[in-house]
């Protein structure tokens, strides 16, 4: 490792633009002519439209077009989809209801957009909304998945029956039956995976232009994925053509799942600009944000754990029902299935699992990705119930999770999964050595002096990463493949561009995709550009979302730089005269192995381009393309041990101590790995004590701003000690597991467990608010 | 529309603006000074935090005919030249930032902390004053570690430029 190489703790190059202000963000984006768009939301939750009267709002100061869902569909804008089949048990396809990008008919959610008002300013934008009339038909709502499956309830889509989209299951139902009936303990639990909102600081956002000359449209989008955007705009919304249609996804406000769909607006903003002649720029405001962006979590379920008389796990039966909300968003359907139910043998060596999801619609937002995405909801389950289990069995819940461990890979679960490599002894012994585990009796007691609860609770999670072979996600219903692209393209001079598929939205791959190609050619990190987010600059990519840039985006640029490195060391042993095979790449410069000979990394670029002098043969030009398609997923795991400090008069929680030992494999550069942990702890954290998406009966989203949803501050948060102990991932060629999502899934059963310890419970509903723990510790003590 | 005249990054600037308009959307649209971000409506993420009259101010809830006459400092005029601010040096050095956009309200936000306290910070100290700025990237971990660092090399330059007066 040099300075600036693989494993360096290097400053991120994209800093200076955003300690400065210079960031640039949709918002920030001005084109000449650019006009402002203001959506017609619903506010009815289930209604049937019987009128929109556009008149008056037409007539309004600064409006240039207002423009309705009946108009979109006569101009052949298609439906969203959903990009991912599951099929039923009884093998019928999962019920896709109709989702046009402006309602027409019927509104399905408060939120659900209606109406675009196209105007100079924004203000008169949104004056002119606030003056468009529809009639609506109030209908039933149904906001709860459970409420919404019985019968008689509100009828939401005319496709799906009972509001029922699948009814899916995974592994071997009698087998895990007969494990449960030959019990010697069932631990049994019901486990609430409570709403969240992913809360992006940058709001969505989207600039339309059309282009009348070029017949061309760009759109710029707050996007993690831009060439998925495109794909799938030009594919199924029928928007444009790809060749007609570039999708710019510039600096981006952060992201955590919500902005790998395609949403209404873009494909809005794109039609309005055609049909209004501007190019139509939206930004949510929050509340809109809270409204719209695609929700997280939201899961029901039931879950038996057995035991045999060693206390070793013999089977896992687990029964969950997922709200989707009102419309099936694009990847919703694989995050309550395969991202979900394939991991629910944890860390666990388990014979038999057998799951059953349910997923529902409701009168809400739509429900997809949101950070971990399924992995959580498994880890939470799991944890929960290994807690409650080892409170039930009476015995340490560090060694009835150690006695389960799976400790000999490759290990092939029975819900799909084939785990490559893993320590998880090793993470549990640094969580626990760094807790000082052994000394948590001394400070519970010191707490109780002062009239505290204390309480540790401990989480052994593990996710699937690197999303992943594209056969395989493909035989799993998948609509696209999961490959990563990269294009290295060094220039005359030996200064590199590195195009990749990728997209950075916070992960800092502007530094971490710099330090690879320094340690392969010892170019300086400032001499390598990395080029992302546009479709005309980069050809085709995935985008960046389940923890995949590092196993998947990386492992492309590492594929081209293979091949840029095998021509280089042609032209370097043509010039030398020596043997191809005896070149190696040393503190920039090509040498002859063992002697003094070599020519620097530099001149070996100019002679590629000015071509004087190559083996005979050889193209001009140093630019190599590589696509890489993962041979697996990659396994990150780790244990999270949390400390909590509870007050019995407020029941108000303080986290004193958050430790985090994580596998991540190889590590590019801690200082961004640290960070990343950090980030995902806070909003896990924020789940178990203070987050919650709350719809009123009605459908009505009582917590729609900060002012109600209750965002993870400074002051609820502890500094966290981190630390990692890898096993190199054997599957890709850098041995990266990946570490964006471990911290939002790892970390909230660790301090439910905490929690529950502290004031002596079976279980406390998240977000473990003080109202909700000061009941709890009353109802207990009563 | 009123007339808005203001000093902003030492340079004097004016303009005309609907009553409505808010002070952030003022600095951004009017001025083209985007380092200053919206990311709620409601005055709770202090992305858009700057000085005005050397106080920091989230700007979304002052309008810009109220600003008129101050003198208002935003992100993109807190380095000298090339040279950046403490605060801004150690949000990198820190690693106090990752999708950035929080940062500029966060950095203004430091930067009048540090200010308020010239006797130094603590842990708790900052996490307290952080309460009217939102970050959903860092955790806070590297955020409040920044400015712990800011804090302690701009005492430092502090006392040197004491020094160098006494001197």
């Amino acid at each position: 490792m040099g300075i600036e190489g693989v494993g360096a703790r290097v400053a991120r190059k994209e800093d200076k633009r955003f300690i400065t202000g210079a960031g640039r963000y949709v918002d920030d984006m001005v084109v000449p002519g650019m006009k402002h768009a203001a959506f017609v939301r619903s506010p009815h939750a289930h209604a049937q439209i019987k009128k929109i009267d556009v008149k008056k709002a037409q007539a309004m100061p600064g409006v240039i077009g207002v423009l309705t869902g009946k108009e979109l569909k006569a101009d052949g804008i298609g439906n969203l989809i959903c990009g991912w089949m599951i099929h039923s048990k009884d093998g019928s396809p999962m019920k896709m209801g109709a989702w046009s990008p402006l309602a027409f008919d019927k509104v399905r959610y408060v939120g659900d957009a209606v109406v675009i008002v196209v105007a100079e300013t924004k203000g008169q934008a949104r004056d002119a909304a606030e003056a468009v009339e529809i009639t609506y038909k109030e209908l039933k709502a149904v906001v709860d998945a459970t409420k919404a499956l019985e019968k008689g309830a509100p009828q939401i889509h005319p496709e799906a029956e009972n509001n029922l989209i699948f009814d899916w299951e995974i592994g071997d139902a009698k087998a895990t039956d007969a494990a449960i009936k030959a019990a010697v303990h069932v631990t049994r639990m019901k486990i609430v995976n409570n709403r969240l909102v992913p809360n992006a600081m940058e709001p969505r956002a989207a600039l339309g232009h059309y282009d009348k000359a070029e017949d061309h449209y760009t759109c710029w989008t707050t996007s993690q994925n831009p060439h998925v955007a495109r794909l799938v705009m030009s594919a199924f919304y029928n928007v444009a053509p790809e060749n007609k249609l570039r999708v710019i996804a510039p600096d981006v406000g952060g992201g955590f799942g919500s902005k790998i769909y395609i949403y209404p607006e873009e494909i809005v903003c794109l039609w309005a600009s055609k049909k209004t002649g501007v190019p139509v720029k939206w930004v949510a405001d929050r509340t809109e944000s809270f409204l719209s962006d695609a929700h997280g979590r939201d899961h029901v379920s039931t879950v038996e754990m057995a035991f045999d008389k060693n206390n070793r796990i013999t089977g896992l039966k687990v029964d969950t029902i997922a709200n989707l909300g009102a419309y099936m968003s694009l990847f919703s359907s694989c995050v309550p299935t395969y991202l979900y139910a394939t991991l629910l043998s944890g860390q666990y060596d388990i014979a038999a699992i057998h799951a059953n999801v349910r997923t529902v619609y409701t009168n809400t937002a739509p429900v997809d990705a949101y950070r971990g995405a399924g992995r959580p909801e498994a880890t939470y389950l799991l944890e929960r119930t290994m807690e409650a289990a080892a409170r039930e069995l009476g015995v340490s819940p560090a060694e009835l999770r150690r006695k389960n461990f799976i400790t000999s890979f490759p290990h092939q679960t029975p819900v799909i999964m084939n785990y490559d490599a893993g320590d998880y002894g090793a993470s549990l012994d640094a969580a626990m050595k760094t807790s000082d585990y052994a000394g948590f009796a001394k400070r519970k007691a010191a707490a109780a002096k002062k009239g505290l609860l204390r309480g540790i609770g401990m989480s052994c999670y593990i996710e699937a990463c690197g999303i992943a072979p594209s056969a395989a996600v493909g035989s799993l219903g998948a609509g696209v493949g999961l490959w990563e692209s990269a294009e290295v393209r060094v220039n005359a001079v030996g200064t590199i561009e590195v195009l990749t598929g990728s997209h950075s939205h916070g992960q800092g791959h502007e530094t971490t995709f710099a330090q690879l190609v320094n340690e392969r050619f010892g170019v300086p990190i400032d001499s390598v550009s990395i080029v992302h987010g546009d479709t005309d600059k980069v050809q085709m990519g995935m985008g960046t979302y389940g923890s995949r840039s590092g196993a998947v985006g990386m492992s492309a640029i590492s594929k081209a730089l293979d091949k840029v490195e095998a021509k280089a060391k042609k032209i370097a042993a043509h010039l030398l005269e020596a043997d191809e095979g005896d070149i190696v790449i040393e503190n920039g410069a090509l040498k002859v192995a063992g002697t003094d000979k070599n020519v620097p990394w530099f001149q070996v670029a100019l002679a590629a381009y000015t071509a004087h002098n190559l083996p005979a043969g050889m193209e001009p030009g140093l630019k190599e393309t590589a696509f890489y398609d993962p041979s697996n997923f990659t396994f990150p795991a780790g244990c999270y041990i949390c400390e909590v400090e509870i007050d019995p008069e407020t029941g108000t929680t303080e986290i004193v101590q958050f430790v985090a030992a994580d596998d991540f494999g190889n590590i590019i550069n801690p200082m961004i790995v640290e960070g990343q942990v950090h980030g995902g702890i806070a909003q896990g954290i924020g789940q178990a004590l203070l987050e919650g998406a709350h719809y009123d009966a009605s459908g009505q989203l009582l917590t729609a701003s900060y002012m109600d949803y209750t965002m993870p501050r400074a002051g609820d948060l502890p500094s966290f000690q981190v630390s990692t102990s890898n096993t190199p991932c054997p599957g890709n060629p850098l041995g990266i597991k990946g570490c964006g999502e471990a911290g939002a899934i790892g970390s909230p059963p660790a301090v439910i467990n905490a929690i529950t310890d502290a004031i002596g419970v079976a279980d406390i509903a998240m977000p473990a608010s003080p109202s909700t723990v000061w009941a709890a510790i009353r109802a207990a003590t009563k | 529309m009123s007339d808005v005249s203001l000093m902003v990054n030492g340079r004097r600037v004016s303009g005309a603006a609907e009553d409505r308009t808010l002070l952030v959307h003022f600095l951004r649209e009017n001025l083209g000074l985007t380092g200053t971000h919206v990311g709620c409506d409601t005055s709770q993420c202090g992305a858009c935090v700057v000085h005005v009259d050397g106080k920091a101010v989230k700007s979304c809830s002052m309008l810009a005919v109220q600003a008129s006459g101050s003198t208002v400092v935003t992100i993109e005029g807190l380095a000298n030249g090339a040279d950046l601010h403490p605060v801004q040096a150690a949000f990198k050095e820190h690693h106090g930032l990752q999708c950035g956009f929080c940062t500029p309200g966060m950095i203004m936000t430091a930067t009048d902390m540090i200010n308020r306290h010239p006797e130094g910070l603590d842990e708790a100290t900052v996490r307290a004053e952080l309460e009217g700025n939102i970050c959903r990237c860092t955790g806070y971990h590297n955020i409040v570690k920044a400015i712990l660092a800011a804090s302690k090399t701009m005492a430092k330059g502090a006392a040197r430029a004491k020094a160098k007066q006494a001197a």
